[in-house]
């Protein structure tokens, strides 16, 4: 029988991953274990020695340094090193460094081997390289009813009812009140009899009986042919509840065919989601139509942040979450557009709101400014229309920072008269900053790469995203300017004790989740993206693009969305947290509020970044502009 | 280990200090042909590494008794620990713990201080059971003990009791190296000048200096590591590793 090493056992039960290994196993680990001393500055890893053992810092300090000699990672008690090499079988790449005095307990190579073969949770905890550790905490959510994992088909309680296009609109009602329903399928008989997609050609609804029959007076004989929607938007009854949720919200209706292999199984109006689902975000973007007032609109910030609040607890992704959040957003700046014209009078040319940054990317959350830009017509003359433009952005600005969208404090917003301006000068605008690049030029004006119209001559938004799309891929001095940018701001190197480490050793107490770390991958995001002449906003559909671009080393692109899901993640409960315990959401994580896994797979997520910062360095020679 | 008092500890570690360096290979080979008990026979016949090895090549273990007294002649060894080591590593899948059934009364002083009880003694081996294997773990190894007298002495007097004859072998003692270092002549006179106490060099207070951690528990086992890992901070922290063994053994 083996002696029973009592400290070197209390030791494991103290830290994970040990802590969940049983009793049994533990001891086990324990009673092998061997035992070294290092000195503070001594070398424990030689970069291209072999090794043979796991190391675990019982006390004490070291460093991990990158072949190039820079800091790679600080670890101290309870941390771990040596696993790489293990587990791909070569020799040490990451040489390590006594800091200060240290004692290390050593785990036999078989011994890992067996915890980490046969242990997935430990396996999880320790696996860093190849990241399926991470690539699994932002994958789970497998169980739960909710509406984020329910599947459109679970809605549907009968097939759907059709009616002829010649069918006559008083004979389509009498269909609905006998089968009980809000909404017909139209079919054109002479395509076919059945309901397959190439036969329905509209729908009809009860909205469209009121509002396009009765509220004109028209008679109840005539077809439901001339009041059907035609331009049909389907969902598959595949999809989640989420997506057909999002597709109403996108394109403002309130019913949706369910399809099946091209057949029709089904109709699902927003009344079966809300069923489903009560005080959604669904709900609250109603709630933000139907406001009469800006105070109104000012008092629904609650119901705002409950359902944001709601998703998080119904562990939605963070692409989910910040698409239902700039949803919501995009609301409150239509009913505030429609409000202001209510209240001066109607537009004297037309024009196009803006949504800039994370709206227009659709990965709002709830500590965000306002970045909004306004088109004008090209009739535009300044003396003449400008006092109501600069009246209109005013009220619709204000309002917004009354309903919790703060002032943009680059001044990035329509009420400054350089981003009021007419469809040409923004032509002009975007024209020269993409062929007469400068990287403090496009400092301020990155925004407004990501770009999304809201209100009003929405067309205008699509036409300047086309000429980004045109110009900017050729343009690699432009792609140098704005990668140049996108370096600005850089991922810490990790956590160390209850602080966060910079890369230069500097420590400090808490980070700032946005600065550090969504937003330099969406930056980075972007320069790949305009790269490649993505036409996507949103950063995970942007990486599609890119990575089905074939730009980035293989496996890179999947590495870096599970960053950017992880650091999301973290930032996103932080904020939930901060509104449930009362506190003024904002986008700072002190270090010693998050749990060992949350340090772990963020310390990996930032070197991802950082990873990916060096690659685009490489690929877009920043270095060569100024 | 025993905890003695201050003053006492600091009495003995003066006498080993002076103790007279032994030709250690000549006397093990002596041994070997006068000893009659077959593993004690078999430990002096494995020899004793030269006295030039240079010190990462030593093969050491680390000993540890809890004894109930500090009297070999009159008190026994309670519990033994050993854990083979290097100056680079530590094996502890190789490591020992016994308690054994002591041959004399338990102090209840002891008990308070070992917290080991009568019962758990009641059911523990002689210490006769022990001895080959003990003999064995030794056998080749250079014992590293933290005020070694102990270790030396109650082993030889338990072998002679059981055996009718002793032991003899060198040792490297963390204590007389700790006061070798870390009580300079210089800085003692300061202290007490500034009427200071003078360093501790016991166990835990050593250890300290070396930013090793503090071990709660203390039984023969860890007492033995907590001295193995403190001889690797010792050197390498105030010798280097091709100082040869005779440097520190005696």
């Amino acid at each position: 029988m083996q002696a029973e090493q009592s400290e070197v056992l209390d030791f494991f039960r103290r830290h994970s991953p040990f802590s969940d290994l049983s009793e049994e196993v533990l001891t086990n680990v324990a009673n092998n274990v061997e035992i070294a001393y290092f000195r503070a500055q001594s070398t424990i890893l030689p970069l291209g020695q072999d090794n043979h053992h796991w190391y675990v810092i019982r006390s004490g300090v070291v460093e991990v340094f990158r072949r190039d000699g820079k800091l790679y990672n600080r670890l101290g008690e309870g941390d771990f090193f040596g696993e790489q090499s293990l587990m791909l079988s070569r020799p040490i790449r990451f040489p390590v460094t006594a800091l200060e005095d240290t004692l290390v307990y050593l785990i036999g190579e078989e011994t890992f081997n067996y915890l980490f073969d046969n242990f997935e949770h430990f396996a999880d905890y320790v696996e860093v390289e190849d990241l399926t550790r991470l690539r699994q905490s932002t994958t789970k959510r497998e169980d739960g009813d909710s509406l984020l994992t329910a599947k459109v088909a679970t809605l549907i309680t009968s097939l759907p009812v059709s009616v002829s296009c010649t069918t006559t609109v008083q004979h389509a009602a009498i269909r609905m009140t006998e089968e009980n329903v809000s909404s017909l399928l139209v079919i054109d008989s002479e395509k076919g009899q059945d309901v397959s997609s190439g036969s329905v050609v509209g729908i009809v609804t009860d909205l469209d009986i009121r509002s396009r029959l009765v509220a004109k007076g028209l008679s109840t004989d005539i077809a439901v042919a001339d009041i059907m929607s035609t331009d049909l938007i389907y969902v598959q009854s595949n999809h989640f509840v989420f997506d057909a949720m999002m597709l109403m919200l996108k394109h403002n209706v309130q019913h949706l065919p369910v399809l099946k292999k091209e057949q029709h199984i089904g109709l699902i109006s927003h009344l079966d989601i809300l069923r489903y689902e009560s005080q959604n975000s669904l709900f609250v973007v109603r709630s933000i139509s139907n406001a009469q007032s800006v105070d109104e609109l000012a008092a629904l910030k609650q119901e705002v942040e409950g359902s944001f609040t709601r998703m998080v607890y119904q562990d939605a992704n963070s692409k989910m979450i910040g698409s239902a959040m700039a949803a919501i957003g995009r609301s409150f700046k239509q009913r505030l557009c429609e409000l202001a014209e209510a209240e001066l009078g109607a537009p004297p040319v037309p024009y196009c709101f803006l949504a800039l940054g994370s709206m227009a990317r659709g990965e709002q959350l709830i500590v965000t400014d306002q970045d909004n830009a306004l088109i004008l017509d090209n009739s535009f003359e300044p003396k003449l229309h400008d006092d109501y433009f600069k009246a209109l952005a005013t009220f619709v600005s204000d309002g917004l920072a009354r309903c919790g969208y703060s002032y943009c404090t680059g001044n990035i917003m329509a009420s400054n008269i350089h981003w009021r301006q007419p469809l040409a000068v923004w032509r002009q605008y975007f024209t020269e900053w993409i062929q007469k690049p400068s990287a403090e030029s496009l400092l301020h004006s990155g925004i407004f790469f990501d770009l999304e119209g809201v209100w009003g001559q929405i067309n205008w938004a699509k036409e300047l995203n086309q000429l980004i799309r045109q110009t900017a891929t050729k343009n690699s001095r432009f792609l140098a300017c704005m990668s140049r940018n996108a370096l600005l701001r850089t991922p810490p190197l990790g956590f160390f004790k209850d602080f966060v480490m910079e890369t230069d050793g500097r420590q400090s107490n808490s980070i700032n989740m946005k600065r550090r770390g969504t937003a330099p991958i969406a930056d980075l995001v972007r320069v790949h993206a305009l790269a490649v002449g993505s036409q996507a906003r949103n950063t995970f559909e942007r990486l599609e693009d890119i990575i089905e671009a074939g730009i980035l080393p293989p496996g890179r692109g999947l590495d870096l969305r599970d960053a950017l899901e992880f650091i999301a993640m973290v930032r996103i409960r932080n904020q939930v947290s901060d509104i449930e315990l009362k506190r003024e959401p904002d986008n700072n994580i002190e270090p010693e509020y998050l749990s060992d896994f949350e340090r772990k797979n963020l310390k990996e997520a930032f070197q991802i970044l950082s990873s990916a910062q060096r690659y685009m360095k490489f690929r877009y020679q920043p270095g060569r502009v100024n | 280990m025993f905890y003695i008092d201050k003053n006492q500890l600091a009495r003995q570690g003066q006498t080993l200090a002076k103790t007279k360096q032994l030709d250690w290979s000549g006397r093990f080979a002596s041994l070997a042909k006068t000893s009659k008990y077959p593993s004690l026979k078999a430990f002096y016949q494995q020899g004793v590494i030269s006295a030039s090895t240079p010190l990462l090549d030593v093969p050491m273990v680390a000993l540890d008794f809890e004894t109930t007294g500090l009297d070999p002649s009159r008190d026994s060894i309670v519990s033994i620990g050993l854990v083979p080591m290097s100056i680079s590593r530590i094996r502890c899948g190789e490591s020992k713990h016994w308690i054994v059934k002591p041959e004399t009364n338990l102090h209840s002083a002891s008990v308070v201080v070992h917290g080991i009880t009568h019962s758990a003694v009641a059911d523990a081996p002689d210490f006769s059971n022990v001895i080959d294997t003990l003999l064995g773990c030794l056998r080749g190894k250079i014992v590293v003990a933290h005020h070694a007298p102990i270790e030396r002495r109650f082993l030889h007097a338990a072998l002679m009791r059981h055996l009718q004859e002793g032991i003899e072998f060198p040792v490297i003692d963390t204590m007389a190296i700790e006061a070798q270092f870390s009580r300079r002549k210089s800085q003692e006179i300061w202290r007490s000048l500034l009427g200071r106490q003078r360093t501790s060099i016991r166990l835990s207070d050593s250890r300290t200096r070396y930013h090793l951690p503090y071990y709660r528990q203390h039984n023969a086992l860890t007492d033995a590591i907590a001295c193995a890992e403190l001889l690797q901070a010792q050197c390498v922290t105030h010798l280097s590793l091709d100082t040869p063994v005779s440097a520190i053994w005696s």
